[in-house]
């Protein structure tokens, strides 16, 4: 063993057999990635020791000690919750309270003292509001909670069987995650008074003895420099893949998000998160069947399956596809095809077909080896990120339309996006990197108004941006166009939109649900019914976003503005042509369409 | 006793004042298309309406993980007097159920009518239907008299036309007067400023809470007078309707554990002649509407303020509010609840067939299909349909040529009642869930399976043909008026009831609470030993709630001391 190991041994907080697997670890890392993995861990500590996630604090205050967590269905809890918070604030215990409604389950890993009001509510089932916290820590995945203290105080009626059935659960899955108890808990028939005001005493207490604790250990501080990118990404932890389109939607839209604390990974509002796939499991079978290739059999240092899962595009046909493809195959037809005044009927024939449906239709049996140099080396997709950093620097989040459809006699996946809501789960890993976008930020001025245009998906970006000037205090107006199929099954956030308007943040919102009329209605018939003022919110410096579908709704929403401004001027589309063009020169029309 | 703290007023009251006679900001609700609801505060001021907001608690937690809103939508009540409706009216709420509420239309325990799952943006063009066939929703539901109950049989009695008038006159007497019901709904044009609209009898705030009146026609009871605050209980001498007994305070609804809670037999006032009657209501409703509690909705209601200032008091009060005091009241007896079933005929020779509606969903179903039935009986366009308060059905005013019309279309469509035991004909159960926002447990979804499990007990202690009155709720408020049942069965928890055993067969005695939150399991062993002691020891006709009381093994009469107590001790 190295001398610096032996000395290091003495001092350090390390057992001599993580001392012994560091060493051997660095021994093995060639010198940049040496330096980078220092960056790395530092982050890593920086993200344990950082205690503030949502709702972020406003600028100033400290970092609450003791955060204050209800779980309620009728109110008891939620008001024993604001007597402690307010008995806190009186003992200059730096608190602060969350409804569980409001509390992101993954937030609690980043806690250093959490006093849980909880009660009872079915037949010895958590409140509504608890329920995500409770299925977090209850399954298999939950986090160690080694740095946490908590205090738990459940509520219940002891004429039920599972009296204070969820208090006790919490308490026991806290302690059994590795927290430690402030103060034990308590469990409260309906005469509850006297029970809880006991145990906020004793909570608060302890809550204030440990801060003090805290207050004497060092903090880390990070530095780091990681970077990444598509050739090198962050594997990151998915820790979130909720579907948010209703049950009966045509849709199956998801809501994913990724751990990145500690990573060092970085982004801003209106960047794009690129993913690393690998292709579906059936589809790379379905590849060997038609094409009688043999999954096992090696190419390169790799086997034919494990290639075609994970190194190359199977799904996306492109003109260059046929080409090689009939290159080896001699597939008449397809030569044909490719003739230069056969552009059209070539388009025709590649629409709505993937690769497997052009080998299906050409079956061959080539050497594997070259049929894998037909395709394109597999490339990351991309999807805007949807959340701020502002509100979490811990998880960055992304909306994937799940794309599956059928044509030609055959189902269809896409591969990221199913890659993505099909074959990952929390726990999983995958291999992300953030592709910036330096043409679609938020105005550099707080106060400057912008009107967001993102039916679809196209709305993520607007999440994101809505999350930042909230978590930044912007006072500029904010109007949002959205759009989908059905209000009650596709409105996609409709919460989080909901709480910013209510909230004043979100000026305005106007929406288009093509299928919930008879006739069809899109984002741009919005635009035109409100002409008046969206040439108003332009003539005060609005910027203009539009994110979402390129096919069709970027040129209906570009035409509605032409005409908008039109109308606004006085003038004729030449006249609001140059508008439009000076305003994108200026940065203030700005798009991400795909 | 002086209370010298002056205890604020309920968050309604305070909406209900600021709400320009019930207006509010729902027609900018109805607007936003942003949310399925409407503003909280209007949630409140839509129930004078008839409409509650609503959402479906089978997916709630499901779509609050989707970012989703709760999948609201609206319950709309129907003031249907008496229960009564033409064959044309039945056919427009038909296809109203059809095109906007779930395939299907439900009969309340009030012999009205409630639509479910009306989504907002059908809202307005619902209730415009409900209008176009000349009945309303207005004052279903909110702090007003609600629908007034009548006798549902005209069999039942020579004088039941005059008494089912009485009640539509003095449903119409009680009837808000505000316009916002025509300005929202009906797209009416303001026609006087709503600061010199004046509600004449409810006044700017109207009642403290709901108020509940029903007529009966001893010895019929089958509106449950006992349970409503406000009674009229038919005299009749020789065939002659005389007047009315006057009873008051009667009310189910009370909270688990809250002794301060509880169901109450409405007592006997005095009598009246008829045409005091609206003269008598409008002294009651007023007396409520002056001396209820408005701090505290849970103690706001008639039966409280009666038990507050005692029964004599209120009787003076009422008495001095008319220019002719109560007289003492009549002798009257009950002897059953519930609906007779099958065909029947009338003193004036017309025919009347009642049809068995489980739980008042009218719907279609595999095996029975009602909802269509009907339409066709309907379209007949004979004699009228009567709503009753135990959730059925009647068609009458048949003839005999008419009887065998519809006749044949019962068989056609196989609706008789000829399957339907003893104890399902006697049942009732509450909406529950998924819409009723207050359920604890199932009820409506559940109660047909657990009375098949009942029947099968009844049929191995040979006493099948025993009819027994069994009502179940989602939870204490009593909407279908447990309290008042031989076996009342009240939710507390998914799967899990209260029992309560021994009230009487005609609804003149409460019951009491027997075993406290207990599974399926719990009930029918529970049941299975009283039902074979009963069936052992019955004497003649004796009921099963008379037989629990003379065995002990239901000591005292549920009242508001003892009710919340368990006669036998949990688990
Ligand atoms: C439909 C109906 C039950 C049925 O299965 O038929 C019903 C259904 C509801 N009742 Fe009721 N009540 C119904 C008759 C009753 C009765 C029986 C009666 O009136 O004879 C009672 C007991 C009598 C009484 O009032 O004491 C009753 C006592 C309640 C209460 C408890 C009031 C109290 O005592 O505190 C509530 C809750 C409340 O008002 O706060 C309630 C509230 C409700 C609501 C509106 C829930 C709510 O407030 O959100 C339920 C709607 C459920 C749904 O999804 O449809 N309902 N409710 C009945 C409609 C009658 C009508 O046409 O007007
Ligand atoms: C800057 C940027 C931002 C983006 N942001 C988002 C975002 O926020 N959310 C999001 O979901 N996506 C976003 N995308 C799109 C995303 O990158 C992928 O293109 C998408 O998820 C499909 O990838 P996939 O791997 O699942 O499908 P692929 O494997 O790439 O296959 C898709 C193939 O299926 C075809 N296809 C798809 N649907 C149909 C259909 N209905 N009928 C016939 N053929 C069809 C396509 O033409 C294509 O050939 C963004 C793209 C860009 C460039
Ligand atoms: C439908 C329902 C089910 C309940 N189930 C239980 C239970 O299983 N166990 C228990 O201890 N308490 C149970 N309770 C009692 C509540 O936990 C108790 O009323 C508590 O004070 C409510 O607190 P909250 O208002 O903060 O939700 C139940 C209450 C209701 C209304
Ligand atoms: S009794 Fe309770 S659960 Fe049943 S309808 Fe009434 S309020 Fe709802």
């Amino acid at each position: 063993m190295s001398t610096v190991a032996n000395a290091a041994a003495a001092t350090l907080p390390l057992e001599q057999s993580q001392l012994d697997a560091l060493t051997t670890l660095g021994r093995a890392l060639p010198t940049d990635a040496l330096l980078w993995s220092s960056g790395y861990l530092a982050g890593m500590a920086a993200a344990r020791s950082d205690v503030a996630e949502s709702p972020p604090l406003p600028e100033g205050e400290q970092a609450p000690r003791l955060t204050i967590l209800f779980g309620s269905q009728t109110g008891n809890g939620q008001r024993l919750a604001e007597d402690l918070a307010v008995q806190a604030a009186q003992q200059s215990v730096n608190a602060r309270i969350v409804n569980l409604a409001d509390y992101r389950p993954a937030d609690i890993r980043r806690e250093t003292a959490v006093a849980l009001i909880v009660s009872t509510h079915g037949d010895g089932e958590p409140p509504d509001d608890a329920e995500s916290l409770y299925e977090y820590l209850m399954g298999e995945r939950a986090p160690r909670l080694d740095a946490l203290m908590f205090s738990v105080l459940g509520l219940g009626d002891s004429s039920y069987a599972k009296f204070c059935q969820t208090g006790i659960d919490f308490d026991a899955r806290l302690a059994e995650l590795g927290g430690t108890r402030l103060q034990d808990r308590v469990d409260c028939d309906t005469d509850y008074e006297q029970a809880a005001a006991e145990w906020a005493g004793a909570t608060l207490q302890a809550a204030a003895e440990y801060a003090t604790a805290v207050d004497a250990m060092p903090t880390l501080h990070a530095l780091s420099t990681a970077r990444y990118d598509a050739a090198r990404p962050f594997t990151a932890e998915l820790v979130a893949n909720q579907k948010i389109t209703g049950r009966a939607s045509s849709k199956d839209v998801r809501h994913i998000e990724f751990d990145i604390a500690g990573s060092g990974l970085t982004y801003e509002p209106g960047d794009a998160l690129g993913v690393t796939a690998a292709n579906p499991p059936a589809l790379v079978d379905e590849f060997c069947t038609v094409l009688a290739l043999d999954p096992s059999a090696a190419v390169g240092d790799t086997t034919v399956a494990d290639a075609l899962r994970e190194s190359v595009e199977i799904t996306v046909a492109s003109r260059a596809f046929v080409e090689r493809y009939t290159e080896l195959t001699g597939a008449a037809e397809l030569a044909q095809l490719l003739l230069d005044d056969q552009r059209t009927a070539l388009a025709a024939y590649l629409s709505g077909r993937q690769i497997i449906d052009i080998v299906r239709d050409y079956p061959a049996q080539p050497d594997a080896a070259e049929f894998i140099a037909c395709l394109r080396p597999l490339k990351p997709r991309l999807y805007s990120i949807a959340s701020s950093p502002l509100a979490s620097d811990s998880e960055v989040a992304v909306t994937i339309a799940a794309v599956r459809y059928e044509a030609h006699g055959h189902a269809h996946w896409g591969a990221a996006s199913t890659y993505l809501a099909d074959r990952r789960e929390p726990g999983d890993t995958v291999s992300i990197y953030v592709e910036p976008n330096p043409r679609f930020r938020l105005p550099d001025d707080p106060t400057t108004p912008i009107i967001m245009i993102g039916p679809g998906t196209g709305v993520a970006p607007f999440r994101a941006f809505l999350e930042h000037r909230d978590a930044s205090g912007a006072s500029g107006d904010n109007w949002l166009f959205f759009g989908d199929r059905e209000s009650r099954e596709d409105f996609l956030y409709q919460i989080d939109w909901a709480r910013y308007r209510k909230q004043g943040l979100l000026t305005r919102m106007d929406v288009a649900f093509s299928r919930d009329q008879a006739e069809k209605v899109y984002v741009q018939h919005r635009l035109r019914e409100h002409a008046g003022d969206v040439y108003d919110w332009l003539q005060r410096g609005a910027h203009i976003y539009v994110c979402g579908d390129a096919q069709h709704m970027a040129g209906d929403v570009h035409d509605a503005l032409l005409d908008i401004v039109a109308a606004g001027l006085g003038a004729d589309q030449a006249a609001a042509d140059a508008y439009l063009k000076a305003l994108k020169r200026d940065g203030r029309y700005l798009r991400d369409v795909y | 006793m002086s209370d010298t703290v002056t205890k604020s007023l309920s968050d309604v009251e305070r909406i209900k004042t600021a709400s320009r006679n019930l207006r509010g900001t729902l027609a900018e609700s109805l607007l936003d298309p942003l949310t399925g609801a409407i503003a909280a505060d209007d949630t409140q001021l839509s129930k004078f309406h008839g409409i509650y907001q609503q959402d479906d608690r089978d997916i709630r937690a499901e779509r609050r993980k989707q970012r989703l809103e709760p999948a609201y939508s609206f319950m709309i009540r129907a003031r249907i007097p008496g229960g009564r409706m033409t064959p044309a009216q039945w056919l427009a709420f038909d296809a109203i159920g059809q095109r906007y509420a779930n395939n299907s239309v439900r009969i309340t325990t009030r012999q009205a009518v409630q639509f479910h799952g009306v989504i907002k943006r059908e809202l307005k063009t619902t209730m415009q239907g409900i209008n176009a066939s000349l009945l309303d929703t207005l004052a279903a539901c909110g702090d007003v008299n609600r629908n007034v109950m009548a006798p549902a049989s005209p069999a039942s009695s020579p004088v039941f036309a005059e008494v089912q008038a009485a009640a539509q006159s003095m449903s119409d007497h009680l009837c808000p007067r505000t316009g916002a019901y025509h300005e929202v709904w009906l797209d009416k044009q303001k026609v006087i400023d709503t600061a010199d609209e004046i509600e004449p009898i409810y006044g700017k705030t109207y009642l403290p809470r709901k108020f509940k009146a029903a007529f009966v026609i001893p010895p019929d009871n089958d509106v449950d007078v006992y349970s409503q605050d406000l009674g009229f209980v038919a005299i009749v001498t020789a065939g002659q309707l005389i007047g009315f007994n006057v009873m008051v305070g009667g009310g189910m609804g009370m909270s688990h554990g809250e002794v301060a809670t509880y169901p109450r037999l409405a007592s006997t006032i005095g009598f009246c002649p008829p045409h005091a009657v609206n003269a008598v209501a409008e002294a009651v409703v007023t007396t409520q509407r002056d001396f209820g509690d408005r701090t505290n909705r849970k103690h706001a209601l008639l039966k409280y303020t009666i038990d507050t200032h005692g029964l004599e008091w209120f009787r003076d009060e009422v008495n001095r509010r008319l220019s002719q005091p109560l007289e003492p009241a009549r002798e009257v007896g009950f002897t059953h609840t519930g609906d007779r079933y099958g065909w029947q005929s009338a003193s004036d020779g017309l025919w009347q067939h009642t049809f068995f509606v489980e739980n008042g969903r009218v719907a279609d179903s595999e095996s029975r299909p009602l909802l269509s039935a009907l339409r066709a009986i309907a379209r007949l366009n004979l004699g009228y349909f009567v709503l009753t308060p135990n959730q059925n059905v009647i068609i009458a005013g048949l003839s005999d040529a008419d009887r065998t019309k519809v006749a044949y279309l019962i068989e056609t469509f196989a609706i008789g009642v000829n399957s339907v035991t003893p104890l399902r004909g006697q049942s009732l159960a509450c909406v529950g869930f998924p819409t009723c926002g207050l359920a604890m447990a199932e009820s409506e979804r559940y109660m047909p399976d657990l009375v098949s499990e009942l029947d099968a007990l009844l049929a191995k202690h040979g006493i099948a043909d025993v009819p027994i009155v069994a009502r179940m709720t989602g939870c204490p408020n009593g909407c279908a008026r447990p309290y008042l049942a031989e076996i009342g069965l009240v939710g507390k928890a998914p799967g899990r009831y209260n029992l309560l055993l021994g009230a009487s067969f005609n609804g003149d005695r409460l019951n009491r609470l027997y075993q406290e939150n207990i599974d399926e399991a719990s009930i029918v062993a529970t049941l299975d030993v009283l039902l074979g002691e009963f069936a052992a020891t019955r004497r003649d006709d004796e009921a099963f709630g008379d037989f629990l009381h003379r065995s002990g093994h239901v000591s005292a009469t549920g009242t508001a001391d003892d009710f919340h107590v368990a006669a036998v001790a949990t688990r």
